[in-house]
Formats: structure tokens, C-alpha cells, sequence
């Protein structure tokens, strides 16, 4: 038997915590996370110095402390533009990025579509609770309007984002919606979205028990639980409440999605059937704006698992043909005839 | 009868036309002629920041000056000696640059009655008094051109457009310019156009041959090449230099090159240059916005590259943030400020080295990094590998102030051996390196204060970075008071402590040895070396005693430079800012300096700095005369 041979130490959950005191509000929805992260991290058969989790400012961002792999809490907005340069030099690595509703949609809008749009090979969660905490309580781009907060005495004016939409708008190509109590069905939407190559957007609904508490207990209270969230699968027609007895069709002349309240064993062979690989992503949009203000009709799951190339992998193609076509630099003679260029003289001893 | 020729020692020569009349080309093109004969040069571009400002107008000219001479040069020349003026508006918007005796070109086709109106002259220069006392030719360049392109088939616009080549190939008859080297790089460029290309070919012979034949000029002038030292010479601008510099570094160092950067008005040619690289192993990333420019270029740099972003000042506000954190993380990373006219958008177009203080103290808390300047277009190829030695030796973000004249400025360069670079190897970490197998990421070296480069898939040494203080020698977030006093003094004491590890600041002072040594010495930094070593000689050779010293290193400065300013009873500090370098001088050292601050988006002039000089210089004389009669 060679050392080859011997199994390699499998990792546990254990292995991917740190010393770290966890510092967040007792109760707050970031413990259901971190402790779905680490059950899920040994699943992944990377090895931990392999793995790279970058954050922004927030609540939420104070993550990677709790993380034992590289790390970087970073400054506000900004960790999906540094894990980019990140994952795009370091093609090896696994990145992940930690992110909140404020964190990515506020100042940090930009930077995360521009990520999305370009499929660099990131995987990025966005705790939304649709409130600043970190902050102590102003709205944020997800609060609904007519919120109730320090800044918003009379009622926040701004529309909220719905992150799937934008996500979904920027063309990502892996998009999903889990939520922070449900640890089997966040730990299968984090495996899809490891799985997906290029840039996976997972928005996960996180309750912050401090400035805004209860915001998604509809989804989460088994009375209406089954009422208000619909568990999109793949292949499977989208049926939801307790007998299934809601369903979506999608209107023939208009295009629409309808929801159909009587769903019955008659009309139920016309019912949409959830394809997360369709190329175009309207229907995934149009899934994504069923929702209304009261969370009434919130589809779960996978929205959209599409393949196009990904950024990292297009521009370490780009690199490796330059040097085939061009010859590889790297040598003193290849830097001497770069900085020469073409017009040179010569002026004699 | 062969025409005369006539030796001069140094010309300059300022081509002026409308922004669509290819005038920083045909500059580019007599520059390149230049080069290749062997004189010394240097180059001033000047153009308008749009694209295309409205034909004829005043705001539209574009120029290009170009300083040649057989000898050892340091500026594109205060004023020119000849002009060319496409039109009415070049003509005007140039004429008073133009000293009395001055040669001037003009194109008689452009001076129509629109066109003058179109600058607000109501009468036509070429026909009344305006240009007494200047040496004028008026040559109808427009219609020249179109007669010796007739027969082939383009339009008369496009034939038009080839004046450009006629007044070049004139010029190049003039100053006895080679031309072989021309008609090969219009080969190049309008290969896939025959029509185009003979047009241009033929413009550009006819113009030479209107100078052997008309009798408007008698002589030619000839400019022998200057004296250099043995060696390859190219010519080079700014940013081109200090892409090669950042590509040179990048190999000496066995690390990728990772640019991430944002188009902006004058860095932008450095991304261009970069894109071209890739072979080099040149990531380059055109980010959504300066932040992710700067941002990804530190998530590189975490990763193990050399992070490098490039912009001009109003990216680097942007950017602050960004360096703050990797002031914080120690981690390497080179910001490229190609400075240019300001505040705000300022002058897009034109140069100003006033971003220092903003380099220095542009971010929130006590937060220092290096900053280095270039002198030179071709010293941007050194000062960039030196702003990355330092960077990467100390793990810090260390600032490369560029600015417009040298970004788009040329001059000959002295090809570098490549294998005598400096050896900018780096070992990163590869074990635990405390007793109980931990690794802390924030245990220095004694010697630089440089704290452990760690890169991700290093087994066992999984950390966390971050913006949070950090807790001398874990890393860990720290609140403590006690830590965070020691932590700022900490990563200051390792910027002050790169002076230990840079060249102590040279001056040129030619009596000092026999100890008849200058009582004024002139300091500077950055692009104005050109124009203060120009006035210096000027001084000297004007019998004044006069030191120079020029620095490389802003922060921190070399270890003798209170030494130096002490040894002077004057310092005078040009700058093209309102006294940026001499406010940090006076503070540091508690010394008094005397500024002396254009900002007018050009380069200073070479003899306005060396009236200034011999001023200072006399003053210094007198104040002795005045103290010894008083004994």
C-alpha cells in the first residue's frame, strides 16, 4: 500500500470553522446559514485552501471570519469586482462571495451585474432581509414601499428590486431563491449552484430578528406556507397550496403566465412545466414577477441553470492562444524584442 | 544648381492644423525620421479633448512640437522655430508662441472668408500687416496635394485629406529628413487601400520635391545626429515605456501581470498596450468602473499576482477606498496615475503634476503607501519597475505618477540590457510560521516590516483578510486602543523604512567637489525634469552656480534628502501645481523652500525657469554683498 493508496482525510463540517467568536444577533437568520455553508462545504471535494470566500460590508460579510478557507472582507459593494480579479487570475480556486440586499444592490449594483453579465465563475449569496442592519435599521433596495424605518418615517418612497428579476435581467446564467430555515432545500440549492459553471446568483430570504423581524414568516408559518411559496422543479409542472391545487399555465395569446386556481386531474396536463435550462429567460422572469408585495405567490428553487462560456475560462483561452500563435513570452529574448519594437538604430561604440 | 544647406545645432518645429488634418501623425511621422537620423528629440503633443472639435474653430487645433537637435536635449523647446498652420485658426491660436524671425507654413487654400471669420479675423493675416516680422511662406498646400494626386481615383475629399503628407514631406525636404522610413509605414497603414496609400505617397513625394524646385526656399537645413552613448536607441512615449516597464516587472518577478483599469484621458494607451501582451502571461480587465479596476486588481493580488491599475486623478478618487483596504490587507498593488489638468474633469487633454498630496493623504485614517514619479517618457520603463520592486518587497500599494507630457511626450531611448533588470523574485509563504503550527498572517520581517505574502491553496495557511484593524502579528479584528496605536505606527514605520532601501538623491552640483559648490540648488520631481535641467544648463552657461536634484522617491524620501536641502542657502521648487512637494519639504524638514508653481496644462518653459533661477541666484549674491558691507 502506497500513500497514494490511503484514503484521504474526508473533511467535516468542523473543518470549516474557525476560532472565531460568531458575532452576530442571537436569533439572527445568518447562524442557519453559516451552519448550512459549513454542513455543505465537505460535500464539495475541494480542499479547504482551494476555497476563497470574499465579502463586502454588512451584516452578512462578516462571514468569511467564520469561514476556515481564505478570506476577505473587503469594503462595501465592491467584493463581487475583487473576487472577479480574483477568480479570473486564479482559475484553480473555488470563490464564493458573501453578500446582503444593501451590500449588493445598493452600493454595490453595479459591480454584481456587471459580474453576472460577464459569467465570471463566482458564486455569490445574497442574504437579502430587506433591511439595513449593520447600519441599525434604514431601508434597503428590497424594503417594500411605504416601509416604516429610521430614515423612512412616513414611509419609504423607493420601489423595491426583486433580486431574482435583476439577476435574471442581467442575464445570469444560474439564478435560485432558498431561504435561510430551510437547510435541505438551501443545502440542494447551494450543490446546484456549485455544480454550475460560470456565475451562480443564490438570493437567500434571512430574517433579521432585530430591525425587521418576521418578514417572511408567511413563507415560513405552516399555515400559509404552502399558500404563499411555490418549490420550482425541474421537469416537474408548477403546482403549489396544500392539495396542489394552484398551478401556472401560460396564456397562448399573450404569453403570460395565469395562475389557475382549480388545478384538476383534466387541466392539469396544461400546466407549465419548470425547464431551468431554457435558453431564453423570459419564462424564468416571468416566474420571478409572479410575486407581489405580501411574498403571495414567491417561487423557490432554481430559476434559470443555463451553460455559456465562462469568463475566467475565456480569458485563460485568450492567454494560452497568444502564446501558442504568438510564442510564449516569458524569456529575455521574447521581453528584449517586445521593448525594442520595430524602429530601432544603432549608434556604434 | 544644388541648393544650399545650412547646419543648425537644434530646431523646433510645431505642426498646427485642425483636428481632422492629422497633425499629430504627421508629427509622429517627422519625429520617427528624426529618430532614425539620429538626433536628439523630444516631443510635445497638444490636442483638444474632443474628438472633433467644430472644423477651423479655435478650440479644434491640434499641435505637435518636436525639439531636435545634435546634441543632448531635455524639452520639446520653449518656442518654435517654424510653424506650420494648416489653417486660419492653427495660425492664430499659435502665433503668439511664435518668436519675431520665426519660419511660417501656411496653407493660402484655408484662408478663406469663412474661415477667417470662423477665429474672428476680419481681414486676412496673409495680406495685410499681421505677420510683419515673421519669415513667411504661403504655399497653397490644399490644392498642391490635389493637383499631384490628380488621375487617381478617390474623391477630392480624400485627396484633400493627404495635405498632411505634403506638408510632412516639405518639412522632411527642409530639414533633410530620411523618407525611406515614411513611405514604408504608409505601406503599412494603407496596404489594404491602394488608392489611398499612392495618394498619401504621392503627396508626401510632391511636397519634398516643391521644396527642391520653388524658389520660396533657397537653402535646407541640415541637424547632424547627436553624440550618444553605444548602444540600441528607439523612440518612446510615456505609456508606452511604462507598459513595457510593468510587462519587464512582471517577468522579473515570475508573477502574472493582472491589469484592471478603466478608460481614462491620458492612461488610457497603457491599457490598449497591455491588451496587446497577453502572450506575456498580461491578464488585462476592462472594468465596469474605477472601483472594479482597482478592486479586481486587488483580488490578484490576494490571489498571488501583481496587481496593477492605471488611471488618471479623477480615477484614483474613485479608487481610495479601494487602496485603503490594501494599505490595510499589505498586500502589493501599483496604481498608475497619469495626472492631468484638475480639479474634476479639469483639462482632460493637458498635463498638471498636482495629484502628490492627493497620492500622499487621499484616504481616510492614517493610511501611507510609496510614491514614486518618472522624469522622463523613457524613465517610465525604471520608475515602473521600481514602483513594483517596492510594492512587492513591502507588500504595499505604492502610487506612479506619470502625467500627460510624458504619457504622450517622446524621446529617444537607450535600449536596456534585460538580463541586468532587477531581480524582483518573490518567495510567498509556504509554511506555518509559529511554534504551535499556526499561521499568522500579520508576523513581519525585521528588516522591511513586509508582512507574509500567503496565497490561496497554500495548505495550512488559510487566513482572512480584511478592512477591520487588524491585531499586531495574528491578524485577527482587534478593537483594542493599545493595538491599533501600534498598528498605525507600524505600517507607517514600514513605508518610512523603504528609505532604507531606495538610492539616496544625487545632486548635480559641478563646483562642490573643488568646494566651490552652488548656494542655490533647484529640486524637483517628476515630469519637470526636462524643463529644469534645460534652465540649469541655461543658468550655468550663463556663468551662475547652480545645483539640480530630482526626486525619484516622494514617499518616502531618500534617507540624505534633509542633508541635501540643508547644504543650500536656497531650494527652489518648480512644480506644476501650487506648491505641492514644497509643502511636504517644509514639513518634513522644517526647512523653507522657494516655490515656484506654474499650472497652465503645459509643460514649463525652459527659459522662463532659468530667469527664475538666475533671479534667485543674484538675490543670494546680493544678500551676501548686502551682509558683508554691513560688517
Amino acid at each position: 500500500m502506497t500513500v497514494a493508496d490511503l484514503p484521504t482525510p474526508k473533511l467535516t463540517a468542523k473543518d470549516f470553522k474557525t476560532d472565531q467568536e460568531v458575532r452576530w444577533c442571537p436569533g439572527c437568520g445568518d447562524y442557519a446559514i453559516l451552519a448550512a455553508v459549513q454542513g455543505f462545504m465537505p460535500e464539495l471535494g475541494v480542499a479547504r485552501e482551494n476555497i476563497a470566500i470574499v465579502s463586502g460590508i454588512g451584516c452578512s460579510s462578516r462571514f468569511p471570519y467564520y469561514m476556515n478557507t481564505y478570506g476577505m472582507h473587503s469594503i462595501h459593494g465592491r467584493a463581487p469586482a475583487i473576487a472577479t480579479g480574483l477568480a479570473v487570475a486564479r482559475q484553480d480556486l473555488s470563490v464564493w462571495v458573501i453578500t446582503g440586499d444593501g451590500d449588493a444592490l445598493s452600493i454595490g449594483g453595479n459591480h454584481l451585474i456587471h459580474a453576472l453579465r460577464r459569467n465570471v465563475e463566482l458564486k455569490i449569496l445574497l442574504f437579502n432581509n430587506q433591511i439595513y442592519g449593520l447600519t441599525k435599521g434604514q431601508f434597503s433596495p428590497t424594503s417594500e414601499m411605504g416601509k416604516i424605518t429610521k430614515s423612512s418615517p412616513m414611509g419609504s418612497l423607493d420601489a423595491p428590486f426583486n433580486p431574482v428579476s435583476l439577476a435574471l435581467g442581467a442575464e445570469a446564467t444560474f439564478v435560485a431563491r432558498t431561504m435561510d430555515s430551510d437547510r435541505k432545500h438551501l443545502t440542494s440549492v447551494l450543490r446546484a449552484a456549485a455544480e454550475h459553471k460560470g456565475s451562480a446568483l443564490v438570493e437567500i430570504y434571512q430574517n433579521c430578528n432585530i430591525f425587521n423581524d418576521g418578514a417572511f414568516d408567511v413563507l415560513k408559518d405552516p399555515e400559509t406556507r404552502d399558500e404563499f411559496g411555490i418549490k420550482l422543479e425541474h421537469g416537474q409542472p408548477i403546482r403549489w397550496g396544500g392539495q396542489g391545487q394552484h398551478g401556472i399555465v401560460r396564456n397562448e395569446r399573450t404569453g403570460h403566465l395565469d395562475v389557475v386556481d382549480d388545478v384538476t386531474d383534466e387541466n392539469a396536463g396544461r400546466l407549465l412545466v419548470h425547464d431551468v435550462h431554457a435558453d431564453d429567460p423570459s419564462v424564468a422572469f416571468a416566474l420571478s414577477r409572479l410575486q407581489d408585495a405580501s411574498l403571495a405567490r414567491t417561487p423557490f428553487g432554481v430559476f434559470r441553470d443555463v451553460d455559456r462560456p465562462a469568463y475566467g475560462a475565456l480569458v485563460a483561452d485568450q492567454l494560452q492562444r497568444a502564446a501558442e500563435t504568438q510564442g510564449a513570452g516569458g524569456t529575455e529574448d521574447a521581453l528584449a524584442s517586445l521593448i525594442a519594437g520595430g524602429d530601432t538604430w544603432t549608434v556604434g561604440a | 544648381m544644388a541648393k544650399q544647406v545650412q547646419q543648425l545645432e537644434r530646431v523646433v518645429i510645431r505642426f498646427a492644423g485642425d483636428s481632422g488634418d492629422g497633425m499629430q501623425l504627421t508629427g509622429d511621422r517627422f519625429t520617427a525620421e528624426t529618430a532614425s537620423f539620429g538626433n536628439d528629440l523630444s516631443t510635445l503633443p497638444n490636442f483638444p479633448a474632443e474628438i472633433r472639435a467644430p472644423a477651423g474653430t479655435l478650440p479644434g487645433v491640434s499641435s505637435f512640437q518636436l525639439h531636435f537637435a545634435d546634441r543632448d536635449i531635455m524639452t520639446p523647446g520653449d518656442a518654435p522655430d517654424v510653424l506650420v498652420a494648416m489653417n486660419p485658426a492653427a495660425l492664430k491660436a499659435n502665433l503668439k508662441d511664435l518668436p519675431k524671425g520665426a519660419l511660417v507654413i501656411v496653407n493660402t487654400d484655408e484662408f478663406t472668408k469663412r474661415n477667417l471669420a470662423k477665429v474672428g479675423w476680419d481681414a486676412n493675416p496673409l495680406e495685410d500687416d499681421t505677420l510683419d516680422g515673421w519669415n513667411v511662406r504661403r504655399i497653397p498646400l490644399t490644392s498642391l496635394t490635389v493637383k499631384a494626386v490628380e488621375g487617381l481615383s478617390i474623391t477630392k475629399k480624400e485627396a484633400e485629406r493627404a495635405k498632411n503628407m505634403y506638408a510632412l514631406g516639405l518639412l522632411s525636404w527642409l530639414y533633410n529628413r530620411p523618407t525611406e522610413g515614411t513611405v514604408t509605414f504608409l505601406e503599412r497603414k494603407f496596404g489594404r487601400k491602394p488608392e489611398i496609400l499612392e495618394a498619401n505617397v504621392a503627396a508626401f513625394r510632391a511636397g519634398h520635391a516643391y521644396g527642391e524646385t520653388t524658389e520660396d526656399f533657397a537653402v535646407s537645413y541640415e541637424v547632424k545626429p547627436a553624440p550618444m552613448p553605444a548602444g540600441t536607441y528607439r523612440n518612446i512615449t510615456g505609456n508606452l515605456a511604462l507598459a513595457y516597464g510593468l510587462v519587464a516587472a512582471a517577468q522579473r518577478s515570475g508573477l502574472p501581470l493582472f491589469l484592471g483599469a478603466y478608460p481614462i484621458t491620458p492612461a488610457s494607451d497603457i491599457l490598449h498596450e497591455l491588451s496587446k501582451h497577453k502572450r506575456f502571461g498580461v491578464t488585462t480587465f476592462q472594468a465596469e468602473d474605477e472601483i472594479a479596476g482597482v478592486g479586481a486588481a486587488l483580488g490578484a493580488s490576494f490571489g498571488g499576482a501583481l496587481g496593477v491599475t492605471t488611471t488618471s486623478g479623477p480615477g484614483v478618487v474613485l479608487k481610495g477606498e479601494t487602496i485603503g483596504l490594501a494599505v490595510m490587507q499589505e498586500l502589493p498593488l501599483v496604481i498608475v496615475d497619469v495626472q492631468r489638468g484638475g480639479p474634476s474633469t479639469g483639462l482632460p487633454t493637458k498635463t498638471e503634476q498636482a495629484d502628490l498630496l492627493l497620492a500622499m493623504f487621499g484616504r481616510n485614517g492614517e493610511s501611507p503607501v510609496a510614491v514614486v514619479a518618472p522624469r522622463s517618457p523613457s524613465d517610465c520603463f525604471d520608475a515602473a519597475i521600481e514602483a513594483c520592486r517596492i510594492a512587492l518587497q513591502f507588500r504595499t500599494p505604492v502610487f506612479l505618477l506619470s502625467d500627460g507630457y510624458l504619457a504622450n511626450g517622446s524621446e529617444p531611448w537607450h535600449l536596456p540590457d534585460v538580463a541586468t533588470l532587477p531581480d524582483l523574485h518573490v518567495e510567498f509563504a509556504t509554511e506555518p510560521n509559529r511554534e504551535d503550527g499556526a499561521f499568522w498572517p500579520y508576523l513581519r520581517d525585521p528588516e522591511t516590516l513586509a508582512r507574509p505574502w500567503a496565497v490561496p491553496g497554500t495548505p495550512g495557511l488559510e487566513h482572512r483578510l480584511g478592512g477591520i484593524e487588524k491585531a499586531d502579528g495574528s491578524g485577527e479584528i482587534s478593537y483594542d486602543p493599545a493595538n491599533h496605536d501600534l498598528m498605525v505606527r507600524t505600517r507607517q514605520a514600514k513605508i518610512d523604512g523603504i528609505a532604507r532601501f531606495i538610492e539616496p538623491l544625487e545632486v548635480d552640483d559641478p563646483g562642490r567637489e573643488s568646494g566651490e559648490g552652488a548656494r542655490v540648488l533647484v529640486l524637483g520631481w517628476g515630469s519637470t525634469y526636462g524643463p529644469i535641467g534645460a534652465a540649469v544648463r541655461r543658468a550655468r552657461r550663463e556663468g551662475h552656480k547652480v545645483a539640480q536634484a530630482h526626486l525619484r522617491h516622494l514617499n518616502p524620501f531618500p534617507a540624505n534628502t534633509a542633508e541635501v536641502l540643508k547644504g543650500y542657502d536656497r531650494v527652489l521648487v518648480p512644480e506644476m501645481n501650487l506648491g505641492q512637494l514644497s509643502l511636504l519639504l517644509r514639513a518634513k524638514y522644517l526647512v523653507d523652500v522657494t516655490p515656484y508653481n506654474q499650472v497652465r496644462g503645459l509643460p514649463f518653459r525652459a527659459v522662463e525657469l532659468a530667469e527664475v533661477i538666475t533671479g534667485l541666484v543674484e538675490e543670494v549674491e546680493k544678500a551676501d554683498a548686502n551682509e558683508g558691507a554691513l560688517r
